[in-house]
């Protein structure tokens, strides 16, 4: 009575899982990425592929070294291409590759790996790395060379690739964002060219149409916590919507402020990276709110014209204290 | 305390859970067919929550079949009866699911007996005072049959002075795979009700309530059918683990079970359908708990089906009466895909408590690759009992003891919805269980 049994594994309960893996969640991030900087190539030219493939060796370097003794490698979760990959996209077009390729190494090394690696870390990397270059080349990151005319796609800007450290890396011919020609002139862009992204700025986030289909996306297979996005986003319009209601000449009017600058970019891809944000749904709210709120306040009282970047990055200090804030109460307690 | 429930007319449910998917089709429409008998039985004297039972038979001695072979070791302990006529051929260690060697009663079965249940007297329940049919219960071996195995009469016996507002019968089956509870409710819900109306009347409840998922109209319907006025017959969404008596009960009443405590302190009592119907052939029919429904099911094994089967019967006789497994075979689980346990050895028998045989293949089996936790939260939002699963996790890794205890750790009851959502593939439940297990030793030591 008794059946050969076959070679049984043991394990323990639960024996069905969910679909979603954490590298097919970095793995869809990444590709929504790819997408962007896609566009991105689209509208700066192919220089804006090169950025990004430099600030991504730098990060997928960084990662390697430090990681080549585990198998398999820690490449293979896809969050340190992500983390280059989103780094590339918040920089302006034409600045000279090694930066692009240093603030990859600042990105990983500085924001990931020094706290311990993946979840460990407080800030969101990628940020950590603009942040890194900002302080390091303020020049260089905020000058804006203005979309390539039609055809001009497959032009380099000659900037693009100095040589590190040569004096006069950054020649490129310089233009306004919408952002600084509000502060800074009290001009304010058409919704048109904000919303399709035939305008200055950083690599990605020009085009709030195609960051919008990312973001829902991103947001119908679950990939993030659709709280922080929208939360973060309805906080911007209804705190500059008051502003502008109070006072319309000083302050632009919402639609401005929702789709000009790093915003969309900032909300789709930036506020909802996991580990440094909030985990408790409650937390996540307060989080976006905040960022909303701070972009707010830097872009109109800051001496800077846009502020989603310093925003997101000190509303990821007081996660912890977020998390702890917003504790469940938990069941029958 | 009013258990009156919240109006409603769509089905209810609690806050949190997750939506694993169902797996029924298989086995959802096939009636109950009987396991025929095999050859030897083997019947571990713990299969029950509390003290293992006490053998009163001797090797070489004679049983029939309904008669008792281990009578209970105290309050919180049943009897055991004989799953078939035959003779005791050893009584000793044997391997037990729980992956342990046990003491076991071991059967050989009679291959010229007709295997008949003696009849008994039909008891009448009106005329039993509380204390008997506490015994009564006891001694027929009922234990919960969903799967924590806790003995039935322990709950039957309301402290004195407590009024009890309501009954709640547990038809949810939110385990995905299992048909067994489907089919005893589609098959025989005179059955199930009778039973709920024994229990009502010993807890002196005046209101029974029976919580069924809406994936089984034909249950809803047929328990409908046959309800009484005093029964109400609750349509609850599909959701795991919506069968958690706490979560039934929030979902029913609206109320939260305080934590560490148990549905009697609101005044409620919960039994599964399974439970209920075999009370009800207990008292009626005076057949004591010699055999259950198992679902086998799973992409492994060549014909699903849902069985009554003899306690004790070998899982390997229960397989090849199904056809066998497939190629590929990976693993073979007693119980759900969600709280069940693995096997190595399908020498072992069913149990009590086990409700399914789930056969999977390397298609459906779990890598075990691991992942750095990414703080999604999905491990929170899933946790019914509303823990954070991934601190707790850390915290157990830590063997950090006193923050587990303020984190509420002994209020997760291991339902694993945090393992079964999260990305990484962390062991959650398992990291869970340790640290309950770390609790518990202290408070020993202490």
């Amino acid at each position: 009575m008794s059946t050969a049994s076959p070679d049984l594994v043991l394990s323990t309960a639960p024996f069905v899982r969910e679909g979603a893996t954490t590298p097919r969640i970095m793995a869809e991030v990444l590709c929504a990425a790819l997408v962007v900087a896609l566009a991105a190539s689209w509208n700066f030219g192919i220089g804006a592929l090169l950025t990004v493939a430099a600030a991504t060796a730098g990060a997928a370097a960084t990662e390697w070294l430090f990681s080549r003794s585990e198998t398999p490698s820690r490449l293979r979760d896809y969050s340190a291409l992500t983390t280059g990959v989103l780094l590339g996209l918040t920089l302006p077009p034409s600045m000279p590759l090694w930066m692009a390729f240093v603030g990859g190494v600042a990105a990983i090394g500085l924001g990931k790996l020094i706290w311990g690696g993946l979840g460990q870390n407080l800030f969101n990397p990628a940020l950590v790395g603009r942040a890194f270059l900002q302080a390091a080349f303020p020049t260089a990151i905020t000058t804006w060379s203005p979309p390539v005319e039609p055809g001009g796609i497959f032009s380099l800007p000659k900037s693009l690739l100095a040589a590190p450290f040569a004096s006069g890396a950054v020649d490129a011919v310089s233009t306004a964002t919408p952002l600084g020609l509000s502060k800074f002139q009290n001009q304010l862009t058409e919704i048109g060219p904000l919303f399709f992204g035939n305008i200055s700025g950083s690599l990605g986030e020009t085009s709030a149409a195609l960051l919008l289909l990312c973001g829902l996306w991103l947001g119908v297979r679950r990939v993030f916590d659709w709280r922080l996005p929208v939360s973060t986003l309805l906080s911007v319009a209804v705190l500059s919507g008051i502003l502008h209601y109070l006072s319309p000449e000083s302050n632009p009017p919402p639609f401005f402020m929702l789709f000009s600058g790093g915003l969309f970019f900032g909300a789709v891809f930036m506020v909802t990276d996991p580990v440094t944000t909030p985990t408790t749904p409650r937390g996540a709210w307060i989080f976006g709110i905040g960022v909303g709120a701070l972009v707010v306040l830097i872009r109109l009282y800051g001496g800077l014209p846009e502020g989603v970047m310093y925003a997101i990055l000190l509303m990821n200090a007081v996660t912890p204290h977020l998390n702890r804030l917003t504790q469940r109460r938990p069941f029958g307690v | 305390m009013s258990a009156a429930p919240a109006p409603a007319s769509r089905s209810r449910t609690f806050r949190g859970g997750v939506h694993p998917h169902e797996h029924k089709e298989s086995t959802h429409a096939l009636p109950i067919e009987r396991m025929p008998f095999v050859s030897e039985y083997v019947l571990p004297l713990s299969q029950h929550i509390g003290a293992p039972s006490r053998a009163v038979v001797e090797v070489g001695e004679k049983v029939h079949r309904g008669q008792m072979i281990a009578a209970p070791a105290g309050f919180v302990s049943v009897a055991l009866h004989a799953p078939v006529t035959g003779r005791v051929t050893a009584i000793g260690l044997r391997l037990h699911p729980n992956g342990r060697m046990m003491p076991s009663i071991v059967i050989a079965t009679d291959p010229f007996d007709s295997q008949r249940v003696p009849e008994t007297q039909p008891v009448d329940p009106a005329r039993l005072t509380a204390k008997e049919m506490v015994a009564l219960v006891q001694n027929g071996g009922l234990v919960g049959l969903g799967g924590a195995a806790f003995p039935s009469h322990v709950k039957f016996q309301v402290p004195e002075g407590r009024q009890m507002q309501a009954a709640v019968i547990n038809g949810c089956e939110c385990e995905p795979y299992l048909t067994c509870d489907h089919r005893l409710m589609v098959e025989r819900p005179e059955t199930v009700v009778r039973g709920a109306e024994i229990i009502m009347a010993q807890i002196g409840a005046e209101r029974g309530y029976i919580g069924i998922e809406d994936n089984k109209p034909d249950a809803l319907a047929a328990l409908r059918a046959v309800a009484p006025a005093s029964i109400e017959v609750v349509s609850l969404k599909v959701k795991y683990p919506q069968g958690a008596e706490k979560l039934l009960i929030d979902a029913i009443f609206r109320k939260e079970v305080p934590a560490g405590g148990l549905p009697l302190d609101i005044a409620i009592l919960v039994n599964s359908v399974a439970t209920t119907a075999a009370l009800a052939d207990l008292v009626d029919r005076g057949i004591p708990l010699i055999e259950r429904i198992v679902t086998v099911t799973g992409p492994a094994i060549a014909r699903p089906r849902n069985l009554m089967v003899p306690l004790g019967t070998p899982l390997s006789a229960v397989i090849e009466h199904c056809g066998g497994l497939l190629p590929g075979a990976h693993q073979v689980v007693l119980g759900g895909p969600m709280m069940g346990m693995a096997q190595k050895s399908l020498e072992v028998p069913t149990l009590k408590g086990a409700s399914g045989i789930l056969c999977l293949d390397r298609k459906s089996a779990v890598p075990l690759r691991e992942y750095a936790c990414i703080r999604c939260g999905r491990c929170l939002e899933a946790c019914p009992m509303r823990l954070n699963p991934t601190r707790l996790a850390h915290l157990a890794r830590a063997e950090w003891v006193d923050e587990l205890e303020a984190h509420q750790l002994m209020n997760c009851f291991e339902c694993a919805s945090c393992s079964f959502v999260c990305p990484s593939r962390i062991p959650l439940v398992q990291w869970l269980r340790m640290g309950k297990a770390m609790l518990r030793n202290r408070k020993e030591s202490a």
